[in-house]
């Protein structure tokens, strides 16, 4: 089985500082370019050069959301070394808490016009309302089971692998099972989640028309700054000694645990604080396409995920929401471009990122940097000889 | 047209060779007596074709049976039209061979009702009873058993006297015994007709027990009835017991063909190929188009496909391992993601090359079919034959593992990859061929599952997570951990499935396995030892 | 006022941290060592495939001894280590750490919490981290989640970690990356992270191998000082350094201890000679 240490045994000698001191000019960046973008689609006329259309808008939401997706799989794949296939589980679970709460915002205003029952109940023949599917209708109970039931699947399923010290590619492959078995679960009727169609139709959010430009403004810019309070609070927990043991039990768990850490746990909070994000991720997402269905479990996505993290740089927290961004912005290039290309493109983009790539965009920018900083180096010894 | 002019000569050449005395018209004439015939008198018409030339007449009174039966107004032939698919085919009737398609109105058609309907059905029934072939006969007496009325069991007597075969006779005498039970005034006659009912597993002789414990007044009619109908539901639960095992065994071969490869892989190298279902998809693909290539020989195309698919899909396999595999040594993470990439080029590249829809592969006869051992159990011999392939398969690769010089250098790689370098193994060559096998038995697996499903684009997909839940469940690096695991899994699957429905069922299956390996770790038979570590 | 803090200072005691939030409390870790052995190993059996890694293997070490562990590969030593320190389960057999706790039915990290270190035969720093951070994570201290999450170096520590640094002679390295330390380095800092972890009982896998003669020598001093306050079990190849450091050796072979004295009775052991001087005459 010595493969199975062989995976942790990549060297992973980058930077010293691990969680990476770009952090925070990239959420000033970040923040900037949010309202700057808003401002340009509010308050500039539409024949205006600098307009932004709002479909932008949504589009540059969605890809926030994804960048928030690729960091809660960066933490633990690329500080942790724990390679989830099943991410993708925990953002849709989140999605489904949200979409639940506006569906029940949708009342009688439904094709069957049931103030109680969402339309594919009454489709169904449904009576009552699920017990699942109750106090829903209130924003806080939805935005805590946002967080709840992502990070109540997350603690259970890590503390029952990460216990029995289930590593690498085993638990790669029970994560993809995983959200492999929810897919299944979704897709039937009597789960009581819309089966095949999932939820859609919404009509607003707190109050708010979810087709109103100024809705769809307030929830990019409330991605955005999710996406910075997310970006801040890793920065800061990776930072700290908590931070340390992560990277260490990456490095070399046995001896992380000789020197007394209870590596299982580590790894269960973790998950949990990563599933977290991807379930808030899920959240935003969806009103914001205003679609959720059962796709979303689909284990091919959360492997995408992967990719997306693998091409921004992983270990880097920026790497990974850059690498969203990037990978997301060139297929919605591509599909519209040629669309039957996209696959191509997305399978070599595995293969050569895993070949020529391993540290990702910002490791060719370390690169970069590191040479600079060399010939500079070099130039003010010339100079002072 | 003319094909079926020439037929109908034929015909008529031989009718007239064997010179049937017993109706005053031939069957030419009566043939096109039938097309103008009212309704109600076409009877007699069918009746005499029976009596001339029954034999010859099925296919004629089955297609009236489905009324689709035409003929062409013109010269009064007979065609049957079917439509599939919204489409019409015009075929011969009794040679069944495609003909020209017609305009619409030049063909008419013979209209059957209810009362002819029922003529033809104890017609077909008769002229099956008195067919040469015994099986036929007893196939005749089936589909009998569910209409018995007097003059069919009249037939059946008479027939009886003559019939030599055991089994056929046993039918009859069930055929008689049913309706003896149902119609006898008699007690004795009754309980008599249950006693030779007892033991008899047909679905027809069960309603009508039930029906007789229901409704019998005689006391002891109906405790016999009560008695031989408890033992004949024990005895067809323990059929379909059988029949669940023998479904859970196919979907475990399913699984073993899909999984071996991936075992050996994975045991050997340490990686996870997520290229493996598309291998077998490869596979699956080859059968298609070598059948596309002898489409006269279809009998014989898998003998063809099976070496190629091993070979397309073990070349495409090394190609793989050459090219990108071999440089992420050491880093098994990195390979799945790569090996994912792979294939989803691979999909991609089969949607562009054969469209992304499925695509059907015919069977060859000698697969079809099925093996009836009683009227409850019956096994598809295709299932059968992939069961054997499978167990072949995996008995070639223990063969080759533990038997042959490459078998040796695979196992000491396994075993400890630095000390068999040492030992002046090639642990890249090994590493290859290793990769080409496990990709060649996918590509193998894809042959059989051609001969179950459809062939698409996603194939691979349906069975790449089932596959790595049968080696992970097994053990990696336990063949016979694969082979128990594959078993295990389809046979749990199929147990599960009537109670719970199939998602269901495999939901259950797979949360099973996320718990089991939480417990045990490195699955059913772990290797031990400090190599292990 | 006086009710007001009065109420506070009630508020401060229910809340103290170390009563409320029990995990936030530092065990202190007593070992028994009322009988002056700190380690019984007894009736001790392990089997890898039928292969018998230890055979019935009896061992005792005293309280604050050195002791060194020799024999032939596949004598038994690593595995000894490993089943002390959790890494291996046991086929029969006991493990007492003193009088009370039972090694058998704990983990790696709580036989570590007791006060047990152990440095491997191969280096295992954490190469991503430097040198301090290395250090930094081996110190004795609360290792649950949530005071990890918000624990920072107190003055004692920085102090603590500057002292073993001056002993590793790593003073000047504390801000380098592990992984881009030489070989011997890294012995010098696992044996740092042994030492800021103030250990009971150190488990010390072959520390010499690849150093220098001075480092060796070094080794040697550095290994009798920790002797008396700690317990000090090292397995070593090297006759002449386990010469220079032992009071009392331990042959092992074949799973079991086959002789144990000074270095002299035991090299006068016939059993021994046998076995080590049998194969080689």
């Amino acid at each position: 089985m010595s493969f199975l240490n062989s995976v942790f045994s990549t060297k992973w000698l980058d930077r010293g500082d691990q969680a990476g001191s770009r952090t925070m000019p990239f959420v000033l960046l970040l923040l900037v370019v949010t309202f700057l973008a808003s401002f340009c689609n509010l308050a500039l006329p539409a024949d205006s050069v600098f307009y932004v259309s709002t479909y932008t808008i949504t589009l540059l939401g969605k890809y926030l959301c994804y960048a928030m997706l690729a960091l809660a799989v960066d933490i633990i794949w690329g500080y942790c070394g724990i390679l989830s296939l099943g991410h993708g589980a925990f953002f849709a679970l989140g999605g489904y808490a949200m979409g639940m709460y506006l569906m029940r915002q949708i009342g009688d205003r439904g094709v069957y016009g049931n103030p109680e029952l969402p339309d594919f109940m009454v489709f169904l023949n449904w009576t009552e309302l699920p017990w699942f599917w109750q106090g829903m209708d209130q924003f806080w109970v939805a935005m805590v089971m946002v967080a709840l039931v992502p990070g109540l699947l997350a603690y259970v399923f890590g503390w029952l692998a990460f216990r029995s010290r289930v590593t690498g590619v085993y638990l790669s492959i029970i994560t993809q099972a995983l959200t492999y078995a929810l897919l299944l679960s979704f897709f039937r009727n009597e789960m009581g989640f819309g089966g095949n169609n999932g939820l859609t139709d919404f009509k607003d959010i707190l109050g708010f028309s979810l087709q109103e430009d100024s809705t769809r403004i307030g929830l990019f810019i409330t991605t955005a700054l999710m996406l910075s309070l997310v970006l801040i609070a890793s920065h800061a927990i990776l930072k700290s000694r908590f931070g340390k043991v992560i990277v260490a039990i990456r490095d070399g768990e046995d001896r992380a645990r000789f020197i007394g850490y209870r590596t299982e746990r580590y790894k269960v909070w973790l998950f949990v604080y990563s599933a977290v994000i991807a379930g808030v991720a899920g959240a935003l997402y969806v009103p914001q396409v205003g679609i959720i269905n059962p796709g979303e479990f689909s284990p091919v996505n959360s492997i995408e995920i992967v990719i997306w993290v693998a091409v921004g740089g992983r270990g880097t927290l920026i790497g990974a929401v850059i690498g969203a961004i990037l990978v997301n912005y060139a297929k919605t290039r591509f599909t519209a471009i040629m669309p039957d290309g996209w696959l191509f493109a997305l399978g070599a983009l595995f293969v050569l990122v895993t070949l020529y790539l391993p540290k990702g965009i910002m490791g060719l920018f370390d690169q970069f940097n590191e040479r600079r900083n060399k010939n500079k180096a070099v130039d003010v010894q010339e100079t002072a000889s | 047209m003319r094909n079926s002019l020439i037929i109908l000569a034929c015909l008529l050449s031989m009718l007239l060779s064997t010179a049937h005395a017993s109706s005053d018209k031939s069957t030419q004439a009566l043939l096109i007596e039938l097309t103008t015939v009212k309704l109600n008198k076409a009877i007699p018409v069918l009746k005499a074709l029976e009596e001339n030339d029954g034999d010859k007449m099925l296919p004629l009174f089955n297609t009236l049976l489905k009324g689709q039966l035409y003929y062409v107004k013109s010269n009064k032939d007979l065609l049957s039209i079917e439509k599939v698919d919204g489409k019409k085919e015009y075929t011969d009737v009794f040679s069944g061979e495609a003909l020209e398609p017609l305009a619409t109105k030049l063909t008419k058609k013979i209209r059957v009702n209810n009362k002819l309907r029922r003529f033809l059905r104890d017609s077909i029934a008769r002229i099956q009873l008195s067919s040469s072939e015994p099986e036929s006969r007893e196939k005749a007496l089936i589909s009998l058993l569910s209409q018995l009325d007097e003059s069919t069991i009249n037939t059946i007597r008479s027939l009886k006297v003559n019939e030599s075969n055991t089994s056929v006779i046993e039918l009859m005498d069930v055929a008689i015994a049913m309706y003896a039970l149902s119609n006898s005034a008699e007690a004795t006659e009754r309980l008599q007709a249950v006693r030779t009912l007892d033991g008899r597993l047909e679905n027809e002789v069960r309603n009508l027990l039930v029906s007789t414990v229901k409704n019998e007044a005689d006391i002891k009619v109906k405790a016999a009835a009560e008695k031989s109908l408890a033992s004949l539901e024990d005895r067809i639960e323990n059929y379909q017991f059988v029949n669940k095992l023998f479904f859970g065994l196919s979907l475990g071969s399913v699984l073993l063909l899909a999984a071996v490869g991936l075992a050996i892989t994975f045991g050997v190298m340490g990686v996870i190929n997520m290229a493996h279902g598309e291998m077998i998809m490869l596979g699956a693909y080859t059968t298609y188009v070598v059948q596309m290539m002898m489409p006269n020989a279809i009998d014989y195309s898998l003998w063809v496909a099976i070496p190629l698919a091993f070979l397309v899909s073990g070349s495409v396999g090394v190609l793989i391992e050459r090219g990108v595999i071999r440089h992420l040594h050491g880093r098994p993470l990195e390979t799945l993601l790569a090996t994912f990439g792979i294939s989803l080029i691979l999909q991609q590249l089969v949607r562009t090359i054969f469209s992304p829809l499925n695509r059907q592969v015919e069977s060859p006869t000698w697969m079809s079919g099925s093996l009836d051992i009683n009227p409850v159990l019956s096994l598809t011999l295709n299932r059968l034959y992939i069961l054997a392939f499978a167990l072949l398969v995996f008995g070639l690769l223990l063969l080759i593992l533990n038997r042959t010089s490459l078998g040796l250098n695979v196992r000491a790689v396994a075993q400890n990859r630095n000390m068999a370098k040492a030992m002046g193994i090639r642990t890249d060559r090994v590493d290859a061929m290793t990769f080409g096998l496990g990709s060649g038995i996918a590509g193998m697996a894809g042959v059989a599952l051609s001969q179950l499903t459809n062939v698409g684009p996603n194939l691979g997909q349906a069975y790449i997570i089932d596959s790595f839940m049968v080696v992970v469940f097994g053990g990696v690096g336990n063949l016979w951990g694969t082979l128990v695991a594959a078993f295990t899994l389809g046979i749990a699957n199929k147990f599960i499935e009537p109670i719970t429905g199939a998602v269901l069922a495999s939901i259950i299956v797979l949360v099973f396995i996320i718990l089991f390996i939480q417990k045990r770790p490195k699955g059913l038979f772990p290797q031990k030892g400090r190599a292990a570590e | 006022m006086s009710i007001i803090d009065s109420a506070l200072d009630n508020t401060r005691e229910t809340f103290r941290r170390d009563q409320v939030w029990s995990f936030l409390k530092e065990k202190e870790v007593s070992v028994d060592v009322s009988h002056q052995i700190i380690l019984y190993i007894e009736g001790l059996s392990v089997s890898f495939d039928g292969f018998k890694a230890l055979n019935d293997m009896n061992l005792y070490i005293n309280d604050g001894e050195l002791r060194c562990l020799i024999g032939a590969n596949g004598a038994g030593k690593t595995t000894l280590m490993d089943v002390i320190t959790g890494k291996t389960q046991c086929d029969e057999g006991s493990v007492y750490f003193g009088q009370t706790h039972n090694l058998l039915e704990k983990d790696e990290a709580e036989i570590s919490q007791l006060g047990i270190g152990r440095k491997f035969q191969k280096p295992t720093v954490f190469e991503a981290h430097t040198v301090l951070d290395n250090l930094e994570l081996s110190l004795k201290t609360n290792k649950g989640v949530i005071p990890t999450l918000l624990a920072r170096l107190s003055s004692t520590e920085i102090l603590k970690i500057d002292e073993v640094l001056e002993t590793i002679g790593l003073k000047d390295h504390r801000m380098m990356l592990a992984g881009s330390l030489s070989h011997g380095q890294k012995q010098w800092l696992e044996i740092g992270m042994l030492l800021v972890s103030e250990p009971r009982l150190l488990l010390v896998d072959e520390p010499v191998a690849g150093m220098t003669a001075q480092e060796t020598e070094h080794t040697a001093e550095l290994l009798k000082s920790l002797a008396g306050d700690h317990t000090v079990v090292v397995v070593e190849h090297d006759m002449e350094f386990v010469r220079s450091i032992a009071k009392t050796v331990t042959v092992l072979h074949q799973g079991s201890v086959l002789a144990e004295g000074t270095m002299d009775e035991v090299q006068n052991n016939a059993a021994v000679r046998e076995v080590y001087l049998g194969d080689e005459s």
